[in-house]
């Protein structure tokens, strides 16, 4: 069929049912087009265009070392995440926990349980430093990585240089610690006919109660803090 | 049903007693007894009857009565280091139908409120696309629009109460959701617009916040059921719930919704970003961590009478009323126990039974005025019945922090005090 031919059937087809034709033109590849809004242009994806996936792409042109990064974390970081990463209160702990994971008390930190090293640089561009994102240039902000990684002695010596192609061919120690979503096979038994309504389980007791832990807010009263979280 | 009791009166005010009125009450004549002001109530005409009120206008934009001060918002101040990335609280127990008030969503900020000007904020579409596009708010809205009701949970609803009952109302036990209508544009729209290329499999979703919260979304959600939404419950978005626009990702973890939506790019592969990895991966007992567990399994509440909304009226009829929803669907059936789980009634569902929305639910029953162990529990349209938390932990450990959806138990002692507990 001609192209033409093509079009003219498809605006019959439109028109026999009652379908508004306006500016909308049948695009090949996806339904109708609107033709609202405009093509942005490469420099304004430029600007913008800040993410990085675990094989590298999108890092930007640059470089740092944990040398330099040290000062830089001591600067905009370590009041909340502590020197050595350690976390101040409950502000997060970017370091430590190694093994931690099947104890009572997991520590997740970027060494313990981060699984890939472009994540770090993702994260601390789009939202680090805490209160003045985007202040660092690219170099203080491969610097900046580089010492967190140093600090969970991912990388080890502080004068390796992390730019676009030594960040992605870093191997995080728990990238293996994932898997996904599998809760449709592990928790099938969820899936039930018909619950059950009558005598299903032997009488129960009470075993806790929130009231002894007592951390719920009060409106007009202080309260302590378990740290749970 | 509704047999009446010769003692509710002195029930009552036995009860008003316990909950904090002065003791003075209960020498005081019926009317008085329930509270108030006796000039205000028969036989005499009250105040407000006498005088004009404030004429229109006055309140060019309306808020609650006075007298509903406290059905507010509220946060947990230990559960995070700062305000600006932190959560408040939905008041469930004060709220009834499943649509919440704009202003009582629950909040998660990461980097605090943006107040995004809207001649300023641009959505740029681009990566593996035909043609990249950057809308303005304005061409936002002049395409086709659609009307939804959803749910939003955040996965971290009742991540507080795996080890136990920890926190006593179910605000802050289930207050991490709320339902409204969304307004906005089918995300598949606007995707077709810009035309995604065959190897395009992954969206990165990103917000204008000072955090700029990014994620990965499958392009099979995205052409789905997603939609760019700019109004809730049919005026714009609230600064706090991402105003100017933001992504509305149905049944599937609230941390995807991202606000302040400003960019959505087409790859070929996920991000890992730090809160598809560090954050909403639910670590299980074996050390590993479940990843991309997007969608929010049937869950359900009741939220009245629960800790903060007590039975005040002593025994006799009594309406338990509560919420359940599902991220795989609609609500089937919600049971309601007064023994702990052990023995299971149909609840009443009442008003629209919608897909991945909240569902009400309601039992209406005659309270002996002996103390119960509450409990409900929702099948949804797949078949998937709530576990309880000892089901839940069997399986996950306590460590996950995310996506608790056990059976609650609130424990209604015989004076109508709620208490949040544990059963075994």
């Amino acid at each position: 069929m001609s192209k033409s031919l093509k079009f003219a059937v498809a605006t019959l087809l439109a028109c026999a049912l009652g379908a508004p034709v306006l500016a909308q033109q049948k695009d090949a590849k996806a339904g109708p087009r609107y033709h609202i809004g405009r093509a942005p242009t490469a420099e304004e994806i430029r600007g913008w265009d800040i993410d990085v996936r675990p094989d590298g792409q999108g890092l930007p042109e640059g470089k740092g070392t944990a040398a330099q990064g040290e000062k830089l974390f001591m600067d905009n970081c370590a009041t909340c995440h502590g020197e050595f990463g350690e976390g101040n209160g409950r502000w997060p702990v970017l370091a430590g926990g190694k093994g931690s994971l099947t104890s009572d008390n997991p520590v997740k930190t970027v060494g313990s349980y981060w699984p890939y090293a472009s994540t770090v640089f993702d994260y601390v561009r789009h939202a680090m430093p805490y209160g003045n994102t985007g202040s660092l240039s690219v170099d203080e902000y491969y610097a900046l990585v580089a010492y967190v990684l140093y600090l969970n002695d991912v990388v080890t010596d502080q004068n390796f240089e992390l730019n676009k192609e030594t960040l992605a061919t870093i191997k995080m120690p728990n990238e293996q610690g994932f898997v996904m979503d599998d809760r449709a096979t592990s928790e099938k038994s969820f899936w039930q006919k018909d619950p059950c309504m009558k005598d299903c389980i032997a009488p129960v007791k009470i075993t806790g109660r929130a009231a002894a832990i007592d951390v719920t807010p009060e409106d007009g009263k202080e309260k302590k803090s378990r740290g749970v979280e | 049903m509704s047999k009446m009791d010769s003692s509710r009166q002195s029930r009552r005010s036995f009860l008003a007693a316990g909950a904090g009125v002065a003791a003075s009450v209960l020498a005081k004549p019926a009317a008085a007894a329930a509270g108030g002001n006796p000039a205000n109530q028969p036989p005499n005409v009250p105040e407000w009857t006498k005088s004009l009120g404030e004429g229109v206008a006055v309140r060019p934009y309306g808020k609650p009565s006075k007298f509903e001060k406290d059905v507010i918002r509220r946060d947990v101040e230990w559960l995070t280091a700062s305000r600006e990335s932190s959560v408040s609280f939905t008041p469930l127990h004060e709220l009834e139908g499943i649509i919440t008030p704009n202003g009582l969503c629950f909040e998660r900020h990461h980097g605090g409120i943006a107040e995004v000007d809207p001649a300023d904020h641009r959505l740029m579409i681009h990566g593996l696309v035909e043609r990249p596009l950057i809308l303005t708010l304005e061409e936002l809205k002049r395409y086709p629009r659609v009307n939804r009701i959803h749910f939003m949970e955040c996965a971290a609803n009742s991540g507080m109460e795996w080890r136990g009952a920890q926190l006593n109302g179910c605000q802050f036990t289930h207050g991490m959701i709320h339902c409204v209508q969304y307004t906005g544009v089918s995300l598949r729209t606007l995707l077709e617009e810009a035309g995604v290329k065959t190897n395009g499999k992954w969206l990165l979703v990103e917000g204008a916040d000072a955090a700029a919260m990014d994620r990965s979304l499958p392009i099979e959600k995205a052409l789905d059921d997603c939609i760019i939404a700019y109004k809730m419950n049919g005026e714009a978005l609230y600064p706090e719930q991402g105003y100017p626009m933001r992504l509305v990702v149905p049944g599937w973890q609230g941390n995807l919704w991202v606000k302040w939506l400003r960019r959505i790019k087409v790859g070929d592969q996920p991000w890992h970003t730090r809160e598809e990895t560090s954050k909403y991966t639910d670590l299980m007992p074996n050390g590993k961590a479940r990843r991309f567990t997007w969608s929010m399994d049937a869950k359900s509440v009741i939220t009245s009478p629960s800790p903060q909304a007590p039975i005040r009226h002593g025994k006799g009829f009594t309406v338990v009323s509560g919420l359940a929803w599902s991220g795989n669907g609609k609500v089937k059936r919600v049971d309601v126990s007064l023994d702990g789980g052990r023995n299971w009634w149909p609840a009443r569902l009442d008003g629209p039974v919608l897909d991945k929305a909240l569902t009400r639910f309601y039992y209406e029953f005659d309270w002996n005025g002996e103390p119960l162990l509450l409990q409900s529990r929702v099948q949804d349209e797949t078949g998937y019945v709530q576990p309880s938390k000892a089901e839940l932990r069997k399986i996950r450990g306590v460590n996950s922090i995310y996506h608790n959806n056990g059976i609650q138990t609130w424990h209604v002692q015989a004076n109508g005090e709620v208490e949040n507990v544990e059963v075994a």
